[in-house]
C-alpha cells in the first residue's frame, strides 16, 4: 500500500495555507507532520480525509481496497471526539463501530485497549476530555482500515495512556497501517518520518 | 443497510434521552393550539371552521422547531466528519436522519392532533381527516426542511435563517393539506385531488430532500 500526494495546495478562507506539498507513505510508515500554529496540519490532515477541498494537487492510495474512497480506508480522530453525552461510553462505541465497519464488530477488546472497560455503561457526558479522547481512539482500534490521520493525539492524554496509544501504534505500523499525525511534541513512535510544513 | 439502521437507531436514542427534544414539539403544538381559541374568542363555530388551517399552522411550526439541531448537534462535536467518511452514501445518511427526525417530532404532532382538535371543536369524522392530512403531510415538511438544515449547518444561530429558507418551500404543503382537510369537512370539493397532491409533494421531497441536503452539506466542506 502506498500513500502519495502530488504538489498539493490548500487554501481555505481565500488565504493560502500550503502550496506544492510532496509526500509519500509506504505501508508499515509513520509520518508526523509539525509545524507553526496556522500552518496547516490540521489542514492536511482533513485533506487526506476528504473533508476539505484542495485547491491544486492530488491524493492516490495504491493497493487499498479498489472501489472506495480514500477516506472510507482512513480514520480520522479530529480536535473533536464525536462522542454523544447522552449516550453511553459503549453505545457511542457501538454506534460508531457499526456505521464505519457496516458490521457488528465486537466492542469489547477496543474499550480494553483503551483502558474504559469499567465505564461502558457510563452517560459519555460524565467523562473526562482525556476519556473522551481515549473513547474516540477505541473507535479507530475498533474497525480496522488502514490509514490512521491522527491530530495531535496525546492531547489530554496522560501518560499512561499516552504510552497506551503508542503501543496501539506501533502495533498498527506492524501490521501493515499507516499513520499520518500532526504533533507538537513527541507522540511515542521512534521510527516516524517528519514532515515540516510552514516557516519555522 | 447495517450503517443505515445504527445511524436511524442512534438518532432516535438521541432524542429520547435528556435533552433530545423529541416531545418539545408536540409540547409547541399543543401551546399554540392552546392559545388560538384565547385570542379569536368563544367563537365554536368559527373554530371549528379555521380549526384544520389552525392544526396544520403549530403542526409546521412545531415541525421546524427542532431541525436546526439536526445537522448541527453533529457539526458541533465532529460526528459530522465522520458521518462523511463512513461507506454509506451521504444521501442515505441524511436520509437515515432524517427519518429519525420525522419518527420522534413529526409523528407525535400526528398522534396528539385529535386531541387538539377537539379542543378546536372541530367535528369527529373531520379529526380523523385532519390527522390523515397531517400523516401524508408531514414528510414533505421534515425532507424539505432537511434542506435548510445541511445549508445552514455551518452556521452559528442558525434557526432563524432555516425558517426563513424553509417556510416560503413548504407553503404548496400548506395549501393542499388544508384544503384536503377542508374538503373533507365542508365540502363540496372532493377530498381526493388535494389529499393526492399532498402525498405526491411528501413522495417527492423524500426523494429529492436527501440528494439536495448531501450536496449542501458537500458543498459547504471548507
Amino acid at each position: 500500500m502506498q500513500l502519495r500526494a502530488n504538489n498539493l495546495t490548500c487554501s481555505r478562507g481565500g488565504r493560502e495555507v500550503f502550496a506544492g506539498l510532496n509526500f509519500s507513505l509506504q505501508d508499515g510508515e509513520a509520518l508526523v507532520v509539525t509545524g507553526r500554529n496556522g500552518a496547516g496540519k490540521s489542514s492536511l490532515l482533513r485533506a487526506i480525509a476528504g473533508l476539505v477541498h484542495l485547491a491544486a494537487g492530488k491524493l492516490e492510495f495504491d493497493g487499498g481496497e479498489p472501489g472506495i474512497t480514500i477516506a472510507e480506508q482512513t480514520h480520522y480522530v479530529g480536535h473533536q471526539d464525536a462522542v454523544k453525552p447522552s449516550l453511553t461510553v459503549g453505545e457511542n462505541l457501538q454506534f460508531w463501530a457499526r456505521y464505519l465497519g457496516g458490521a457488528d464488530v465486537p466492542i469489547d477488546p477496543a474499550l480494553e485497549a483503551v483502558d474504559l472497560a469499567p465505564l461502558i455503561n457510563l452517560p459519555a457526558a460524565y467523562l473526562s476530555a482525556g476519556q473522551r479522547r481515549r473513547l474516540s481512539i477505541a473507535r479507530v482500534v475498533a474497525v480496522p482500515r488502514p490509514l490512521w490521520l491522527l491530530d495531535e493525539p496525546t492531547s489530554a492524554l496522560d501518560v499512561p495512556s499516552q504510552n497506551r496509544l503508542a503501543e496501539l501504534m506501533r502495533s498498527h505500523l506492524t501490521g501493515g497501517g499507516m499513520i499520518v499525525a500532526a504533533a507538537h511534541g513527541p507522540i511515542g513512535l521512534e521510527r516516524a518520518r517528519e514532515l515540516q510544513i510552514g516557516p519555522l | 443497510m447495517n450503517a443505515f439502521v445504527a445511524l436511524l437507531l442512534r438518532d432516535i436514542r438521541l432524542s429520547v434521552r435528556v435533552g433530545g427534544g423529541a416531545l418539545m414539539g408536540a409540547l409547541f403544538f399543543l401551546i399554540v393550539v392552546t392559545m388560538m381559541p384565547f385570542a379569536l374568542g368563544p367563537d365554536l363555530n368559527l373554530l371549528a371552521r379555521i380549526g384544520p388551517a389552525i392544526l396544520w399552522l403549530g403542526a409546521l411550526l412545531a415541525t421546524l422547531l427542532a431541525l436546526d439541531r439536526l445537522f448541527a448537534a453533529d457539526h458541533d462535536d465532529g460526528s459530522l466528519d465522520l458521518l462523511m467518511m463512513g461507506g454509506t452514501p451521504l444521501e442515505l445518511a441524511v436520509a437515515a436522519k432524517a427519518i429519525a427526525h420525522w419518527l420522534t417530532t413529526a409523528l407525535p404532532l400526528v398522534v396528539v392532533s385529535p386531541v387538539l382538535g377537539l379542543m378546536l371543536n372541530v367535528e369527529l369524522r373531520a379529526i380523523g381527516m385532519v390527522a390523515l392530512t397531517l400523516l401524508a403531510g408531514t414528510p414533505a415538511l421534515t425532507f424539505i426542511g432537511l434542506i435548510g438544515a445541511a445549508l445552514s449547518v455551518a452556521l452559528r444561530r442558525g434557526g432563524l435563517l432555516l425558517a426563513v429558507l424553509v417556510l416560503p418551500l413548504t407553503v404548496p404543503v400548506l395549501i393542499f393539506g388544508v384544503a384536503a382537510a377542508n374538503a373533507a369537512i365542508v365540502g363540496p370539493a372532493p377530498f381526493g385531488p388535494p389529499f393526492t397532491i399532498l402525498c405526491a409533494l411528501s413522495l417527492a421531497s423524500l426523494v429529492l430532500g436527501p440528494f439536495a441536503a448531501a450536496a449542501a452539506l458537500r458543498f459547504g466542506l471548507e
